[in-house]
């Protein structure tokens, strides 16, 4: 009915995810993040199912599409053989591709999850690396993974990884063919492309509302997006 | 629901599990949480049922994580996981076992998008030898890591140095089991026992000894939620799904929880001890918490491996209430050594958390 619509429809994922909805609410009856934000899946789908542009570029901006954590248990129980996970996939693609995702606060957190989880993965090769997991940053991992983290090496050792090393084994170095075969897939796929629209479209709201935006994660922009919460997210 | 009605569901979904010749894939987060774990999966396979486990180390991380916080573009993850399968292609087998469980989710999640849609097969293959010039077979036998401890269950038992029983009672250890969501929710009949009442971890148990805990959030999300974690500002989603699943667990006296996904054991160990240091509350007995192992952990014990070379002193939660249950011996002043004997301090202590 609209561009938007047909945009995100030709997304395997919407066809996959959405057959008929008959709004039952199956889906947000079992949904942790119902239970927690102050969200529907029940309604994304309404919304989607609509092919209404003006509401679903409403939604692509909204806070709503980045509360879902992706468990899938809205497959499991849905009557219809929906997936409402797969539909806010397809809509958290298309709300980076075009830019709304910097509209909302938790969209906003795509610029601090590219820089950490898409940096481990292409400078890596793993998407979470025990290196990355910093305690400073990670308080609830408690004085036990604190005390690991001091004397890595050792404790790694002792509990059979192979850290940093060549060949087999868990936590060894990547060699670096892997990591530019790992490369050039991302540009050949657009995965490279998705990276830097993340960057770009961050900057210009940076910009915007004139906040120091660097690399890295030590500045006013992306120390921002750690911890900001605007207390209007959970239903209570 | 009584027993026998799961039992029948159960039957509804069995999985072909290959018997020998794997190609093993690591995870991201069991390698950077419980290598010990990892390590345990490799030498019971390996060693102690004789089976051929490959490895290649030149394979990565499937992008899971970076797809499931949607940075990653379903693309790009098809092709890189199409780079896998090319590693196994390369080394002449066609069994594939992942030890993650967003991984196996994944895996599902592709190959099923290709038997649907062939083009996509076909592009993601000319994605894959642009960029590396490489081809691939698809795996012939899809299974996760925990389905392969599975099959082999009463193997491991008849092996068995020590039962899931409270020696000094002969009572067996009420188990809670926890499945990774990516197992089976998306696909049932992908996984053993389905997404309703999964045996997969619920059969090991039996196997060894231990009785399953039903409870009422069985099947609830551990909370990890992908971005829910990963950004500090959205972790009260995190602990506010595991703190349920705590209190509907608490009432059956659990005395351990088993799990197959990689971050489920990290998350159902932390916030235990996160809500303690918060809220000041145990949810085992005496002001303790509930011990919280992988698969490979509790097959590992129970076929009398080393809980120090298991990794379990990087538990937050103290592991020896289990270990004294199970009538496991263990050195106490072994469990902060180095890997060379070396002094390496100890913890601090939890100001909450019960320690031993």
């Amino acid at each position: 009915m609209g561009e938007l619509f047909d945009r995100i429809a030709r997304d395997v994922r919407l066809e996959e995810g959405l057959n008929s909805c008959i709004h039952c609410g199956t889906c947000t009856a079992i949904c942790p993040a119902a239970e927690f934000y102050d969200y529907e899946p029940r309604s994304i789908v309404e919304i989607v199912q609509s092919r209404d542009d003006e509401k679903i570029e409403a939604l692509l901006s909204s806070e709503t599409i980045w509360y879902c954590g992706e468990c899938m248990s809205c497959r499991t129980r849905c009557p219809r053989g929906n997936t409402p996970g797969l539909v806010i996939m397809a809509l958290r693609a298309t709300a980076q591709e075009m830019g709304y995702f910097v509209n909302s606060e938790k969209g906003r957190q795509q610029l601090l999850l590219k820089r950490v989880i898409g940096h481990n993965i292409l400078e890596t090769g793993y998407c979470v690396h025990n290196k990355a997991v910093v305690p400073s940053m990670h308080p609830e991992q408690g004085p036990t993974w604190e005390w690991g983290y001091e004397n890595m090496q050792s404790v790694f050792e002792k509990m059979g990884a192979n850290l940093d090393g060549e060949g087999t084994g868990a936590l060894r170095k990547i060699p670096q063919e892997a990591l530019d075969e790992l490369k050039a897939i991302f540009d050949v796929t657009g995965g490279t492309k998705r990276f830097d629209l993340i960057e770009s479209f961050s900057k210009k709201a940076a910009q915007d509302e004139g906040l120091e935006f660097g690399e890295g994660l030590d500045n006013e922009y992306v120390e921002k997006l750690i911890s900001a919460n605007n207390q209007h997210h959970c239903k209570l | 629901m009584k027993i026998e009605g799961k039992r029948r569901l159960w039957q509804d979904y069995q999985k072909e599990v290959a018997d020998d010749k794997f190609f093993y894939v690591r995870s991201c987060i069991r390698q950077t949480f419980f290598p010990g774990s990892e390590r345990a999966f490799v030498k019971i396979i390996g060693t102690e049922l004789q089976k051929e486990i490959n490895e290649d180390p030149a394979h990565t991380s499937c992008t899971g994580i970076g797809y499931h916080t949607d940075i990653v573009p379903f693309e790009t993850t098809q092709t890189v996981v199409a780079r896998q399968f090319s590693l196994m292609t390369e080394a002449g087998l066609e069994n594939y076992v992942p030890s993650c469980i967003t991984s196996f989710g994944l895996y599902t999640e592709i190959l099923e998008t290709w038997e649907h849609f062939p083009l996509i097969e076909e592009q993601i293959r000319e994605n894959l030898y642009k960029a590396t010039k490489r081809t691939f077979n698809k795996p012939k036998n899809l299974a996760h890591a925990s389905d392969v401890i599975f099959k082999f269950r009463y193997e491991i038992a008849a092996k068995a140095k020590h039962k899931l029983v409270d020696v000094h009672t002969g009572r067996p250890l009420r188990v809670v089991e926890h499945i990774g969501c990516h197992y089976s929710k998306m696909f049932p009949h992908k996984g053993i026992g389905g997404a309703e009442y999964p045996y997969v971890l619920a059969g090991m148990v039996e196997a060894w000894g231990g009785e399953v805990i039903d409870y009422p959030e069985r099947r609830h999300c551990c909370g990890f939620g992908f971005r829910q974690y990963l950004v500090q500002a959205n972790r009260g989603y995190s602990i506010a799904c595991s703190q349920k699943k705590f209190e509907s667990m608490q009432p059956y006296e659990p005395d351990l929880i088993i799990t197959n996904c990689p971050g489920c054991p990290m998350f159902l160990d932390r916030w235990q001890y996160v809500i303690g240091e918060m809220e000041k509350v145990a949810y085992g007995p005496n002001g303790q918490m509930i011990p919280v192992f992988t698969y490979e952990e509790v097959a590992g014990l129970v076929l009398g491996y080393d809980p120090w070379e298991l990794g379990l002193q990087m538990h937050q939660v103290n592991c020896e209430p289990v270990l004294d249950k199970m009538g496991i011996s263990y050195d106490p002043d072994l469990k902060y050594k180095g890997s060379k004997g070396e002094n390496l301090g100890v913890p601090v202590l939890p100001e909450f958390l019960k320690c031993c």
